[in-house]
């Protein structure tokens, strides 16, 4: 009937799948909300007392509220598709199994952002901490967002063919996104510390080729991580 | 149509499959049988691409794997005990979703045709988390079908199914077959396999141990020759 779609219109295919999912389920979105919110709550009461400290941790809090969110969605999401033989069907669709990885990694990266976006306000309300919506600010967060989805939507498909999927996942993922999840806080602490761009240059520099480095291991290795 | 020759295929130091010469021609339908552990899912997936061969070589629809594994997907349906099918989608948008996949462009008309043969025209718009084992195992022929496959690959249709479920699973069998499709079906069912197929090959200890066709086996049983051939 037909010889085989374009990468693109795979790739968009399972977003648009994901996030019609999402939509009617809400099961991952609402999962990674509540448990940022209350990893935000749990450190606004534990660090009450001192405000300076409170203010000086702000990248530090955000990234591991991110970080801890972010492991939560990417094992649901590769869960979704394995639990009921729907990786075999994606795997089936004629066309490079990259498409699978970037199609998967953007609706990953999506709900993590919806996520962040609500987060942000409610950290700005609870901490009295506007300097976050600064743009450059907002960069930081995207781009450390884009290097911590590449990589954990990678191992995410590798620990998820594995009985012990829910433990392995942060064990495979955060030592390898410590250079993501460093450079975000120093930039990002950077940014709120009022420091120029010269100064936030190095880890900002580190970030950039994180993202550009994992996407690029990344389309290279699927198709052999996903292959039995 | 579809052909492999000395097929090995190792998990670390277990061999399940030993060498084995399958081959099928176009329009035939082929029940593969043999007992638990044989190696007929670990077959099938090598012929879906699913999986990669140690050794030997495969030809399905005139591609090799696993170097033209997308051409040989292009021409491929497979439907497995499995249903491969999001339960928070409808029935549509399950098959809209694998339809472009497929990259069929006008897919519309394609889905109501599919839905119609499957019997689920009725229960487009529903959530297939609301379907039936039954309905659910339908639904995943369709998916299998919406490109219109030259050949079809059955691991186990009729798993979980309760009888007025694999009774209609059989009509959709032999609608997709009529069409003259190459089918290679997998089950444990006897009865029904002697039903629909057209050739039975028995699978034991990773290799072929024989094969006969449905005028071959007319004077025996199936399930005598199936003993037969197993020990």
């Amino acid at each position: 009937m037909s010889p085989s779609p374009s990468f693109f219109k795979a790739t968009m295919a399972i977003v648009y799948k994901d996030l019609a999912a999402e939509l009617r389920s809400r099961e991952l979105l609402s999962a990674m909300l509540v448990f940022s919110m209350l990893v935000i709550l749990i450190f606004n009461f534990a660090l009450e007392l001192d405000i300076k400290v409170r203010q000086s941790v702000t990248a530090g809090v955000l990234w591991t509220t991110f970080a801890f969110a972010g492991t939560l969605g990417l094992n649901r999401s590769m869960a979704v598709e394995k639990d009921r033989g729907c990786m075999d069907g994606l795997l089936l669709a004629p066309v490079d199994r990259s498409a699978i990885f970037f199609g998967k990694a953007i609706s990953n990266l999506a709900f993590m952002l919806i996520v962040e976006a609500i987060v942000l306000p409610l950290y700005a309300l609870l901490y009295n901490e506007v300097r976050i919506f600064q743009l450059s600010f907002l960069g930081v967060i995207l781009l450390g967002s884009i290097g911590y989805i590449a990589v954990g939507t990678l191992l995410s498909a590798m620990s998820v063919q594995t009985r012990t999927r829910d433990v392995l996942l942060p064990i495979l993922l955060f030592p390898v996104a410590v250079p993501v999840l460093l450079a975000s806080v120093k930039a990002s602490g950077g940014l709120l510390n009022g420091a120029t761009f010269a100064e936030i240059l190095t880890p900002l520099n580190l970030l950039i080729v994180y993202d550009v480095i994992f996407i690029a291991v990344a389309f290279m290795v699927f198709d052999f991580v996903v292959e039995e | 149509m579809i052909e492999t020759k000395k097929l090995v295929k190792r998990f670390g130091l277990k061999t399940i499959l030993r060498g084995v010469d399958f081959s099928v021609q176009p329009g035939e339908f082929v029940a593969l049988l043999g007992p638990n552990g044989a190696g007929k899912t670990t077959f099938l997936r090598i012929l879906a691409s699913l999986s990669r061969p140690s050794l030997g070589s495969v030809k399905v629809a005139g591609y090799s794997l696993p170097h033209e594994s997308a051409q040989v997907r292009a021409k491929l349906g497979v439907v497995s005990h499995m249903p491969l099918l999001y339960p928070d989608l409808t029935a549509e948008e399950n098959l809209q979703f694998y339809a472009r996949m497929y990259g069929i462009t006008n897919y519309q008309s394609r889905i109501t045709e599919v839905l119609q043969m499957v019997g689920l025209e009725p229960r487009r718009k529903d959530l297939v988390r609301t379907f039936s084992r039954g309905m659910q195992q339908r639904l995943a022929i369709g998916r299998a079908v919406i490109h219109d496959p030259e050949v079809m690959l059955f691991d186990e249709p009729y798993t979980g199914l309760d009888q007025d479920a694999s009774e209609m699973l059989d009509d959709v069998l032999r609608s997709v077959a009529a069409k003259g499709r190459t089918v290679v079906m997998t089950s444990h069912d006897l009865a029904r396999a002697e039903d629909l197929a057209t050739r039975f090959d028995i699978l034991s200890r990773g290799v072929i141990a024989a094969s006969a066709t449905q005028n071959e086996l007319q004077s025996t049983n199936l399930l005598a020759f199936y003993k037969q051939s197993i020990n």
